[in-house]
């Protein structure tokens, strides 16, 4: 008995801590905006992301696109915009009354949520807030399915990948007869079944279909099937070390024709694998863009390296253009988040990752996937799979 | 199914290949179990350390590339012997920690079973911490060059490998326990402990020597799943182990040559399973016909044989 008590005791003083710490957290942050917020010539925008806790790291490279953008917006522009960062530490439990916080700081728009997960928590209460939100990173299909009309994401969706898979098939590569596989994953299968109904609609043929056990030391009854169906190119929906035992099997058994998976296996670790030597004529198609070939792409790094000290990390380049659609808008003249959200649903923005234009469910056109082919120990960017099959 | 003719040679050969790396995983199971009426689930471990042995035996001489001529020879018979050596120590030891303890205070078989169960946890850890979660690729020590073709289907080296040392060894073994005082030791503590014990075995010794030589069959399989796959990881033993398991089972748990059926069996129902009903159906088509054997011949295809076996 004096033991629950005890815990019964406990228990509301150490919510009431957290709550502490949160507000904390969310004071310091916030800090920057407030003494802006009521001057005439300022607007607001967030970022929406894990800042702290186990998955930071993502959150901090968007972050760092997100203040680059706003760094070198603030250079040129009259209307002075600051930044306010809301820390969701990747944990949908806080982030409604982040989303909360977005609307009482009175933001116009805001870079995130940077997670699929939180995305759907504070979606809805940004929605009925009235402010634009763009993400650089959460690719969750349902996301666009929900009817909101603030909502953008400028990466193509887990669901893009297969249609851009299969028009990379049949389009660039010419192959009509081909294999798909999967690992029977909800991610795998889920894109190896739009790969699947895609084909048809291309003019080409599903010749084999075939679902393996990712732990299966032995692929001898999937390798002999694709290879008596004559298919010229093997489609995998999974993850990288299945696609290497897969692909090493193949070529052993004698295939030569093309490889083509998802962003599971967009891993050198596919290659070491699978071998070298096996690994040519290998592909994997990905919501993430390597930005460094272009002019533009390779000002933004040498910007990034400078200001962080730090290359820029996985989805950098998507939270500086995600930051920089939003500030296109507000450099046109619009302060207001209805303003910005019209504005950007109606502009294209030439961005260093892509053309950004959005359908009317929020995401963005043309799917943004792109495919990567296998060089030496590693991959190279080919581009977007609209322009390469266009 | 309209593809399904011509995948029929091609299919032998594959589910032979399989089946041989499996014949050999169930003979550990088959021996362990004909002397103690113990499934030794740590079994899985003894060949996942094989792979490691063998592996870093490649690493240590510095083979990144397929040997040709006496050094292909030097090097194999390098990594098979780490293998064996590392698999039949393993396999002992697991022996000594976590089943001889228990055999001592006459524990119950469920308490073996656990401990069993914990030894392969622990090596499973271990090398996955020490080692890292991801494949392990090995160099390619053996060009995977076509020999021959029997049908519509090609045989590569590693094919013939594979084959011909797994029959290699269970020949030997064969011959080793049916042919030999220190087999007829093993026959007779399968057949009856107590009896063998009043009769002058020494049981401890017997039961060491059959972990011993389970462990070197282990080895044996861990060094061929290297040369004819390439990769390990710390789990690489769970599945093969199971499969090891199953095909004890199919031919007959605690008969050495009905490890070697059911193993190739194993292979074929699960070839010929993926050939006629796609990959997803495999594992539910090897099952059903293990159930099917079991309900017609409720002690495998050849029977529980090692015990009844004369001298």
């Amino acid at each position: 008995m004096a033991i629950s008590k005890v815990r019964e005791a406990a228990l509301p003083s150490l919510l009431a801590a957290s709550g502490l710490i949160a507000a904390a957290c969310g004071s310091s942050g916030s800090s920057g905006s407030s003494a802006t917020t009521n001057a005439p010539s300022g607007v607001s925008i967030g970022f929406f992301g894990a800042l702290t806790g186990p998955n930071a790291q993502l959150g901090i490279n968007i972050d760092d696109g997100v203040k680059l953008a706003v760094q070198q917006y603030d250079g040129k522009a009259g209307l002075k915009v600051s930044l306010v960062n809301l820390d969701s530490q990747g944990d949908p439990s806080q982030a409604p009354q982040l989303a909360q916080k977005a609307i009482s700081d009175k933001l116009v728009a805001l870079v995130g949520p940077a997670f699929s997960g939180e995305s759907l928590v504070a979606d809805p209460i940004l929605e009925q807030g009235q402010i634009v939100s763009v993400t650089p990173s959460a690719t969750n299909p349902a996301l666009a399915t929900k009817g909101w009309k603030f909502w953008h994401r400028i990466v193509g969706n887990d669901n893009a990948q297969g249609p851009a898979g299969a028009e990379f098939i049949v389009k660039k590569l010419g192959d009509t007869k081909v294999a798909v596989i999967d690992d029977q994953s909800a991610y795998g299968q889920g894109i190896a079944n739009i790969v699947r109904q895609t084909i048809p609609t291309l003019g080409g043929q599903v010749v084999t279909s075939q679902s393996v056990d990712p732990n299966a030391p032995d692929y001898s009854s999937t390798v002999n099937a694709i290879q008596s169906s004559g298919a010229t190119a093997v489609y995998y929906g999974g993850y990288y070390d299945a696609a290497g035992r897969l692909l090493k099997q193949l070529r052993d058994a004698g295939y030569q024709g093309a490889f083509i998976s998802d962003d599971g296996s967009l891993d050198p670790k596919l290659i070491s694998t699978a071998g070298t030597a096996e690994s040519t004529n290998t592909y994997a198609t990905c919501a993430c863009g390597d930005v460094s070939g272009t002019p533009a792409g390779a000002a933004f790094v040498k910007a990034y390296q400078s200001a962080f000290n730090t290359a820029p990390g996985t989805y950098s380049a998507e939270g500086y253009d995600a930051a920089n659609v939003i500030l296109a808008a507000i450099k046109a003249g619009n302060t207001t988040s209805t303003a910005i959200n019209s504005y950007i649903n109606s502009h294209s923005y030439s961005g260093i990752t892509k053309t950004i234009t959005f359908t009317s469910t929020g995401d963005i056109q043309g799917g943004g996937i792109y495919v990567y082919q296998t060089s030496g120990t590693g991959f190279k960017s080919l581009g977007l799979v609209s322009k390469l099959v266009g | 199914m309209h593809n399904f003719v011509s995948q029929i040679w091609p299919s032998i050969v594959d589910g032979t290949t399989t089946g041989a790396i499996y014949a050999l995983m169930a003979l550990g199971y088959t021996l362990v179990y004909g002397v103690l009426r113990l499934i030794n689930f740590a079994h899985s471990e003894v060949f996942m350390v094989g792979t490691f042995a063998s592996l870093f035996t490649l690493h240590a001489l510095h083979i990144n590339y397929a040997p040709g001529g006496i050094e292909a020879i030097g090097v194999f018979a390098a990594i098979t012997i780490a293998a064996m050596a590392a698999s039949g120590l393993v396999a002992v030891g697991v022996e000594y920690v976590a089943y001889r303890p228990l055999r001592k205070r006459n524990s119950s078989s469920l308490a073996n079973l656990i401990s069993a169960i914990g030894m392969s946890f622990f090596l499973q850890e271990v090398f996955a911490l020490r080692y890292g979660r991801d494949l392990i690729p090995f160099p390619r020590i053996l060009l995977k060059n076509v020999l021959f073709h029997i049908g519509n289907a090609e045989v590569r080296s590693d094919m013939v490998l594979v084959v011909g040392s797994a029959l290699v060894m269970m020949f030997i073994l064969d011959r080793f326990v049916n042919g030999t005082r220190l087999g007829r030791g093993i026959r007779a503590v399968a057949q009856d402990a107590s009896t063998a014990v009043l009769m002058g075995v020494n049981i401890d010794r017997v039961i060491t020597l059959t972990f011993l030589l389970g462990g070197i069959m282990a080895g044996v399989a861990a060094m061929l799943y290297g040369t004819f796959y390439e990769v390990t990881q710390y789990n690489i033993g769970f599945v093969i182990g199971i499969k090891g398991f199953t095909a004890a089972v199919l031919g007959g748990i605690g008969n050495i040559r009905g490890a070697l059926v059911g193993g190739f069996a194993l292979g074929l129902v699960e070839t010929f399973g993926g050939a006629i009903f796609t990959a997803q159906w495999i594992d539910v088509v090897a099952f059903s016909v293990l159930v099917l054997v079991l309900l017609f011949r409720p002690t495998g295809i050849l029977g529980e044989s090692l015990q009844r076996a004369r001298a």
